[in-house]
């Protein structure tokens, strides 16, 4: 019996479709079965990030409705052994289905697979309530930004009125550079401010952006940061004990000295 | 505790502490809205507290978290309780 996680964030743009399509690529490299559906009906994206829009033949709506089976609507990922996506519909709203259709659906996939990862769409409304309808786990994803923050601590409150009381949290697009200067709250202020558990830190990284360009996960490639961080977030998930990377996100004691002695840069 | 690197490198006016510190001030108000049982607790629990020394409609309390101004003119939240009084206990007066 799989688990079923919602990857939510409240505000748009923080990079909720392209966490759901890499911890999934990796988890599937890990050797698990894993279905990604994409709950964000009308503005669907998973699809692109995960480059298998060509192969889109019926979505979550036609399953839901009975037009399809299940197993007709997933589309497999032929690079990644045991992953699947079931796509959204692109030209209906967050109204054709419910959360009790949600429920069910996450009931019918928990079985089938290892990981059921929903991408939630932005937003607290119907759509945010179906994504977590069917959901045991939930994964909050934010960037070091005030808006963002805001939003991801709303969201927190939200997902516990809905029985979610523990999401895990994921930093994304951490700029190292900007921490180091003072200009971007780090892993610690930003842990302090939600109060959950850490689940990862994604870097700033320019290789998302080529990859998602390409529509191929980062985590085929080896060697980015951002593909080493979906890694280890994939692994921590499966109950491995690795450390957060490091980053050098805080000044260390030297640094602060030299900067008190003004020797060092500001 | 005093944080002597903090004070002398000046990172209290660092854009990620106006940050921070904006973001602590804004989830004070927004934490509270949140739940709306959230101020009935807090109700719940003031009434039981100051039921023993007087008498009050529990209609008429009003207590919300509003955003006020201090003496330097920045905001702050700050949590507004008016309960009108009907009538006074003697508890005090008339100890046993």
């Amino acid at each position: 019996m799989g688990e079923v996680y919602v990857i939510t964030s409240g505000k748009g743009g923080v990079g909720k479709t392209t966490t759901t399509a890499n911890i999934g690529a990796a988890l599937a490299m890990e050797g698990k079965k894993v279905v990604l559906l994409d709950a964000d009906i009308g503005l669907r994206n998973l699809d692109v990030v995960l480059g298998l829009e060509n192969r889109i033949v019926y979505d979550l709506i036609d399953v839901t409705e009975g037009t399809c089976r299940l197993k007709q609507a997933l589309v497999r990922d032929k690079r990644f052994d045991g992953l699947y996506l079931l796509p959204a519909a692109q030209t209906r709203d967050k109204t054709a289905v419910s959360p009790e259709q949600m429920q069910d659906l996450c009931k019918e996939l928990r079985e089938q697979f290892d990981y059921v990862l929903i991408d939630c769409p932005a937003g607290i409304e119907q759509g945010f309530k179906n994504a977590v309808a069917g959901a045991d786990k939930a994964i909050v994803v934010t960037i070091p930004e005030v808006s963002a923050v805001r939003d991801a601590d709303r969201i927190i409150g939200l997902l516990a009125s809905n029985d979610l009381p523990y999401p895990q949290l994921i930093i994304n697009r951490l700029r190292v550079d900007m921490v180091k200067r003072g200009d971007m709250m780090n892993i610690d202020d930003t842990i302090d401010i939600l109060g959950i558990d850490l689940l990862g830190v994604v870097p700033d990284d320019e290789s998302i952006v080529v990859s998602t360009n390409k529509g191929e996960p980062v985590v085929a490639d080896g060697n980015s940061l951002a593909s080493k961080a979906f890694r280890n977030i994939a692994k921590r998930l499966e109950g491995a004990r690795i450390p957060i990377m490091d980053l050098e996100t805080d000044d260390s004691l030297m640094d602060k000295l030299k900067r008190l002695f003004g020797m060092g840069k500001k | 505790m005093f944080d002597f690197f903090k004070f002398f490198s000046k990172e209290e006016s660092s854009s990620k502490n106006i940050a921070k510190e904006r973001l602590k001030l804004v989830l004070i108000h927004d934490r509270a809205n949140v739940s709306p049982k959230f101020l009935d607790m807090i109700k719940g629990d003031i009434m039981k507290v100051i039921s023993d020394y007087m008498e009050f409609d529990s209609d008429e309390i009003d207590i919300r978290i509003t955003r006020v101004q201090n003496e330097d003119s920045d905001y702050t939240s700050a949590l507004i309780a008016n309960i009108p009084i009907k009538k006074m206990k003697k508890i005090g007066k008339n100890p046993g």
